[in-house]
């Protein structure tokens, strides 16, 4: 699905990432940790096509083709998806508006009929039960006044109405309560199938007893530092994260 | 002020009294009306003071040279082709149609009203009933007089006379599309309205000012509506003229007691557009909203001026303004908020809010508070900014291209105000209308 060879990133002149290597195959979840600062988040931005982000060296491919020469609406309608760990808000934008100006952007572009009133809102009401969203939320204005469990909810309503191929997580967990936790989780498994893949960027293991990924990635100081299997996510749950800093020496933290 | 203002002043004024010279020839036997010594104050009064210029405070950022050097011709109001495709919105229906400031029946189709209302040609009741329009003088008491205002007057000849008795709703809205004709040469327009609501009744008008393109022409609008006790009026006004021509508009509005009045001006169109609204709150609980949205493209200049005057006890007032400004386009907000003595328990809340799409659009925004009561509340804010560049990216990474997420943006900050317009078939013309032009501006 995705490769990420030797994949630098900066911002404002100063270098994030340094180097990550990482392969995700179509069906696969995999899990990123790491400790505040490391870097997680930016990945998730650059595979999304943030422009304040420079790649500097490296490659992504993506389906064969290159990702980094694509805009951020192109990867989107070839079937990436970033729900953002902290969603916008955007007021005078009704979120069922927003969805069908971004549904029919992704069918046009595969080819497919721009859906119809009727026909879009008999897929809002079936995705919207699944993701046991609130009909209010739907008319509202995207996330303005959203809870901040409703935004992150919202955020993996749109990732159902939209059904990307390779969906990133970024910290979807965070800020949520044990119930909101388990609704946006189950939201998640259910559309996770053999021909999509998902890139959970988090902080705590906790969401993993929920979506149990198939291989966990340690990412420190903008490199993966480790990668396991969903084992490994308990063993950081356990040792936290400064055993693994002790193996390894990167020049970056001798100043 | 220097020598060359002063001059151009002064052959400005020769100009436009001989201008009225030969107008006032054209009128045969109307000179001995009572309306006409109203038509000779005002151009004693305007070729005293002239255009203004930016040396006067109240026309700081707006500089009129550019129009004060044409030689205007007067066409005769009423006559003339309507231009085709002037996008009026299809979701509305069709109502009165003035041209070239004059009412034109071939073109107007007159709404179904309930008995007592009329909407007659201005012209007509100078003619036959001059004493309803000196009546509505005598209630008006007009606060906001301007030199445009007076050249307005000077000039006036026809347009639309509209007067809804008390105790009556007239439903569904009063259309009155104000266009200019081709002209040859630009031209002078006064288009004028006068409104009058009686006590308890409701009506809703909207006008719309459009008109064939190329042409240099100045619109100099007036309206002045008459709102008695308890009464319900809503005017919205669509600027949407081709981008060649100037614009200047007064609305003016004095309110009985407990009534309610709301007006949205959009402005689309023009090179240059003045709005001077003055509002008169003169009835204890009475309520005005003044909204607004500007849209600049190309170098075009837009100014609303507006003066709320909290002239009785518990009234209301609410006021936002919104504008978009794009290429070279300037804006500028006034708001202007009295509040008299008497005014107590006042409640008075204004908004301005500009989006800035280029380094060199530019908005002035003042509000300018005059309160002599004690026991008031008043509130104001203004803000700039430009499109969050973290908002487009959300739009982008849900497959949205990058032209339509700004579009989208851009119509979502311009949409509280174009929610509260009452009519949906206008709310869906003007979404539309936005896009067109934000398209052109790509």
């Amino acid at each position: 699905m995705i490769e990420i060879r030797n994949l630098h990133a900066a911002i404002d002149g100063t270098e994030i990432l340094h180097g990550i290597d990482l392969t995700i195959r179509t069906g696969e979840v995999h899990a990123i940790m790491g400790p505040n600062g490391s870097g997680k988040s930016t990945l998730a931005q650059v595979l999304a096509g943030r422009e304040a982000y420079d790649v500097t060296e490296g490659s992504v491919t993506y389906q064969g083709h290159d990702l980094l020469g694509m805009k951020p609406e192109e990867r989107a309608q070839e079937g990436i998806f970033l729900a953002f760990q902290y969603p916008i808000e955007i007021p005078g934008i009704s979120n069922t508006y927003f969805l069908k100006a971004a549904l029919n952007a992704i069918r046009k572009h595969r080819g497919m009929e721009e859906l119809d009133a009727m026909e879009f809102l008999k897929l809002v009401k079936q995705k919207a039960a699944l993701m046991e969203m609130d009909d209010s939320l739907l008319n509202r204005p995207v996330n303005q006044g959203f809870s901040g469990g409703e935004k992150k909810r919202n955020e993996i309503f749109q990732m159902a109405m939209l059904e990307p191929k390779l969906a990133v997580l970024d910290e979807t967990d965070s800020g949520l309560d044990i119930d909101a936790l388990r609704t946006v989780a189950e939201g998640v498994n259910r559309l996770r199938n053999d021909r999509n893949a998902i890139l959970l960027v988090t902080h705590y293991q906790r969401l993993l007893n929920y979506i149990v990924p198939d291989v966990v990635h340690v990412l420190m100081d903008g490199r993966i530092v480790r990668s396991g299997g969903k084992e490994l996510a308990l063993e950081l749950e356990e040792k936290g994260y400064d055993w693994l800093r002790e193996d390894y020496h990167p020049s970056e933290a001798a100043h | 002020m220097s020598g060359t203002t002063a001059s151009l002043r002064d052959r400005q004024a020769a100009w436009f009294r001989s201008a009225f010279e030969e107008f006032e020839r054209s009128l045969n036997g109307e000179t001995g009306r009572p309306f006409h010594q109203r038509r000779r104050e005002a151009i004693a009064a305007f070729a005293d003071s002239g255009f203004p210029t930016t040396h006067e405070e109240e026309w700081r950022f707006t500089d009129l040279t550019p129009l004060a050097g044409i030689r205007f011709a007067l066409p005769a109001p009423g006559v003339g082709e309507l231009p085709e495709g002037l996008g009026i919105p299809s979701g509305l229906p069709k109502g009165i149609v003035l041209i070239n400031g004059g009412f034109s029946p071939a073109h107007s189709r007159l709404p179904q009203l309930p008995p007592g209302c009329r909407i007659e040609s201005l012209a007509q009741v100078l003619a036959r009933t001059p004493g309803d329009v000196e009546d509505h003088f005598s209630r008006t008491a007009i606060q906001g007089e301007n030199p445009f205002a007076a050249l307005g007057t000077a000039f006036t000849r026809d347009g639309l006379f509209v007067s809804i008795p008390p105790n009556t709703v007239v439903t569904g809205p009063i259309v009155i599309l104000t266009a200019a004709a081709g002209q040859t040469s630009p031209a002078l327009l006064h288009p004028r309205l006068f409104v009058s609501v009686g006590d308890n009744s409701q009506v809703s008008l909207i006008q719309i000012f459009a008109g064939a393109p190329g042409q240099q022409s100045l619109t100099n609008a007036l309206c002045d509506i008459v709102i008695g006790d308890g009464a319900v009026v809503t005017y919205d006004k669509i600027q949407k003229e081709p981008p060649e021509m100037y614009h200047i508009a007064t609305i003016r509005s004095r309110q009985g007691r407990s009534s309610t009045f709301a007006s949205t001006s959009v402005t689309l169109g023009g090179a240059l557009t003045r709005n001077t609204i003055t509002a008169v709150l003169d009835g204890d609980g009475a309520e005005a909203t003044l909204n607004g949205l500007y849209l600049g493209t190309g170098g075009r200049l837009i100014d609303n001026h507006t003066a709320i005057d909290h002239a009785k006890p518990h009234c209301n007032s609410y006021e936002l303004y919104k504008g978009i400004l794009a290429g070279r386009s300037r804006g500028v907000f006034n708001g202007k908020i009295f509040v008299r003595k008497d005014a107590q328990k006042t409640d008075a809340k204004q908004t301005n809010k500009n989006l800035i799409l280029s380094d060199d659009a530019a908005i002035d925004t003042k509000p300018q508070l005059e309160i002599y009561a004690n026991d008031v509340k008043c509130t104001h804010g203004a803000t700039i900014g430009q499109l969050e560049e973290e908002s487009l990216f959300y739009l982008r990474t849900r497959g949205i291209n990058a032209d339509d997420a700004r579009d989208l943006l851009i119509y979502a900050f311009a949409s509280d105000v174009i929610d509260r317009i009452p009519h949906p078939g206008l709310r869906a013309g003007l979404q539309s209308m936005i896009h067109d032009a934000l398209q052109k501006e790509r």
